[in-house]
């Protein structure tokens, strides 16, 4: 099975993006994309070097839905303080310890930082451990470390990093 | 109906890409203002973009989903290229209005490597 | 006919959000500011395509916007690693 099939959700997204990339919904388009899907993994195999496993589905889907929301408030909140005016802004470098260990996760913590509410992750530390993260405007940098952690850091580590829960 | 919430997508799709850009104009160091491009703009594209499916899915009759590529790849490329430039900045020691944190000489490799240069 | 009316401010607001990116590409001060601007542009572009294909009406437009999308993060990426090893080749 796993020699066969060895990446099973990146074959399932490939062939959604031949799909929308068709822009059609046809027999022979759903055979293309799962054969491309089949095939594209095994050229591509040594980019891959470690299994994706998603552990919790749900936690997954309430991430994902905050995420989206974060995005729209992130802009919002942004574009206000953009149109409020320079003079009253607050910029500030904070550092957040980082519990996660795989690559995987980091770097979605490190994206998902960037998209939402006034931070930008600018920096990763050399030996992983810490997150340099700019924020354009705070009045309180613990406490955002805090909601960083606790808002996306913690769903992330129980979907990529739990074992066997 | 469908033509009030296609003005009102287009609309606020202009609105936040002009204020990205508005921001990349106006604030005072770079880091502040590597903030209304990654957000603002992004959203404001993916708004006109999804404006766009909803136009050609209800004129031509038939689910148009192609729009939803483009927006996917500018969501996943933006924050790339924001930790980037960050990045980027910070090694070149770009001007900053908060004090900036204390340079890590490990993440340089082109340094470590050729110690000499 | 709302969009009729939509359309043109949008386009305006877009157009205007151009001169202000190449307003900062001009002005810098330091390189990172450019290819910020430049990263800026290319999105704006896209906004600008995606209009004018609901204008004309006509969706031949997208695939010019996906092949912008690509190269334009692609060349952000290039220049950010220029600047972080003066090398883009390793």
């Amino acid at each position: 099975m796993r020699r066969f099939l060895p990446h099973p959700l990146l074959t399932v997204s490939l062939a959604i993006l031949w799909l929308l990339l068709a822009n059609q919904l046809s027999a022979g388009h759903v055979v293309l994309g799962a054969l491309l899907g089949w095939l594209i993994p095994f050229a591509t195999s040594s980019f891959w070097p470690e299994r994706i496993r998603i552990r919790h589905p749900l936690t997954l889907l309430r991430f994902l839905l905050v995420f989206v929301i974060d995005i729209v408030r992130g802009s919002f909140l942004v574009a206000w303080l953009i149109l409020k005016g320079p003079a009253r802004l607050r910029p500030v470098f904070v550092e957040v310890p980082l519990a996660l260990e795989t690559d995987l996760a980091i770097g979605l913590l490190a994206n998902t930082i960037s998209l939402t509410p006034g931070t930008v992750s600018a920096r990763l530390s050399a030996d992983k451990r810490t997150l340099i993260v700019h924020t354009i405007d705070t009045g309180d940098a613990a406490a955002l470390v805090a909601e960083i952690k606790q808002r996306y850091e913690t769903p992330l580590k129980k979907v990529f990093e739990q074992e066997n829960a | 109906m469908i033509d009030i919430l296609l003005s009102l997508l287009i609309i606020t799709g202009a609105l936040f890409t002009f204020i990205g850009s508005l921001g990349l104009a106006r604030l005072r160091d770079f880091y502040t203002r590597l903030h209304g491009p990654t957000k603002a703009t992004t959203l404001g594209v993916g708004c006109l973009l999804i404006a766009s499916a909803v136009y050609f899915s209800v004129r031509d009759e038939g689910v148009s989903l192609h729009e939803v590529l483009v927006t996917l790849f500018l969501f996943i490329t933006a924050p790339v290229s924001a930790h980037l430039l960050a990045k980027a900045a910070l090694h070149l020691k770009v001007r900053s209005l908060a004090s900036t944190p204390a340079p890590d000489a490990t993440t340089n490799p082109a340094v470590q490597r050729n110690p000499a240069d | 006919m709302m969009l009729e009316t939509v359309i043109p401010i949008a386009f305006t607001l877009v157009s205007l959000a151009f001169l202000l990116s190449f307003w900062r590409l001009l002005k810098g001060p330091d390189a990172p500011d450019r290819i910020l601007a430049l990263d800026t542009l290319y999105v704006n572009t896209i906004a600008l395509l995606v209009l004018l294909g609901i204008h004309l009406g006509s969706a031949i437009y997208f695939e010019a916007a996906l092949l912008i999308a690509m190269m334009g993060f692609v060349g952000t990426v290039a220049l950010c690693k220029y600047l972080l090893r003066g090398d883009i080749i390793e």
